[in-house]
């Protein structure tokens, strides 16, 4: 890529701020097309990303042993900074990549128990069947998917801790307002 | 009707999950992309980043070491040898609004939320090759124009003071980041 040299920024100074233009550096990889150009990359992303499918139960698997793992070392040393750090992660990346692998349900009781990590004033004093319940229904409902009957089961199930879950942080937090204002403000994610 | 030469682009992607790296991988090598540069932390990326000299960075913002949101504000150093307007998307798992916002202080000139899609994706891709924003330097803030939408009547604290066509008519980043789930 050809990249703008120091003369091509303009900069235009205000009293409180500067505003820095400078010419389009990509603009070069802008190419005008027929409206009825048939190439479509977003439907041949789509096609090459259904073809991973075969491996998201395998990655799947990974990710939710990676949890157990995570919660088996506090559950035998307790929480420090790297265990907590590292039950966050793994439950974020269920959250986050659950539903690209499958597992829609999974992925909201993988954020159900992020809030809590996050939001639970003291980690020790969370109820231990909390993060259990979270972890058992994630692993419950990974190994479970293939069953139609399982679906809605697993979405109630999702629904359902998380109710708890929130009933948990409005509590412990009723007293902290910032970190109340945050719990009951709605995701820009739709609710799964 | 235009579309992304995405063979002349080089990207670097930022995500310690080895997962999300094939998939996004998966993506750009569909679209187009030959130069996909990988990263699993914060602190690699950096030193990839001055290595590679990318056209775009895609990162995750939960990781190890340095995060996210502490490399897109490495990136963006006005002072630095590097080049500190290279766009910045951040695709994350993190889907509350003040995270938008945190990000958004940070430099992050687009916010993906998870699950990833094709089309949310090559959207931000779009957006930020055709549609850059001048950058704006400020005492505690170096990075794409924070303004997408109109409020000339706005006189709190963070008004810019001295200038006569402040506001950027597009879309903010909370709907951009609403818009792709």
């Amino acid at each position: 890529m050809a990249k703008n040299s120091a003369r091509d920024i303009e900069i235009t100074a205000f009293a409180t701020h500067q505003i820095i233009t400078q010419p389009n550096p990509l603009r070069s990889v802008l190419r005008r097309v027929e409206e009825k150009d048939m190439d479509d990359p977003v439907g041949r992303a789509e096609q090459a990303l259904a073809g991973l499918a075969g491996e998201f139960k395998d990655w799947m698997a990974t990710e939710i042993n990676r949890l157990s793992a995570a919660y088996v070392a506090i559950r035998h040393g307790g929480f420090t900074k790297d265990r907590r750090d590292e039950l966050f992660r793994a439950a974020h990346d269920i959250k986050g990549d659950a539903a690209t692998f499958g597992y829609p349900a999974a992925a909201g009781v993988a954020e159900s128990l992020c809030r809590v990590i996050e939001h639970a004033p003291d980690l020790e004093k969370v109820p231990a069947e909390l993060f259990t319940h979270h972890i058992n229904a994630i692993l419950a409902i990974v190994h479970e998917n293939t069953k139609l009957d399982s679906i809605s089961v697993s979405a109630e199930l999702s629904r359902r801790l998380r109710k708890v879950a929130d009933d948990y942080l409005a509590d412990v937090n009723r007293d902290r307002p910032e970190h109340l204002e945050v719990i009951l403000a709605p995701s820009i994610a739709p609710a799964g | 009707m235009f579309r992304i030469d995405f063979n002349k682009l080089r990207f670097l992607v930022c995500d310690d999950n080895p997962h999300m790296r094939r998939i996004l991988r998966t993506l750009l090598h569909s679209f187009g992309a030959r130069e996909v540069y990988e990263a699993e932390d914060g602190a690699t990326a950096l030193e990839m980043y001055s290595h590679y000299v990318p056209d775009i960075v895609i990162t995750d913002w939960a990781m190890p070491i340095f995060d996210g949101l502490e490399l897109a504000q490495m990136i963006r150093q006005p002072e630095s040898k590097g080049n500190p307007y290279a766009p910045i998307i951040m695709l994350t798992g993190h889907s509350e609004k003040r995270r938008v916002t945190v990000a958004r202080d940070a430099g992050v000139t687009e916010f993906l939320a998870k699950p990833i899609s094709a089309k949310g994706l090559y959207q931000r891709i779009l957006n930020v090759v055709a549609s850059p924003r001048p950058f704006i330097k400020t005492k505690t803030y170096f990075g794409p124009d924070r303004r997408r939408n109109i409020n000339s009547a706005y006189m709190g604290p963070e008004r810019r003071v001295g200038e006569k066509h402040e506001v950027l008519q597009q879309p903010s980043l909370l709907d951009k980041a609403r818009s792709s789930i």
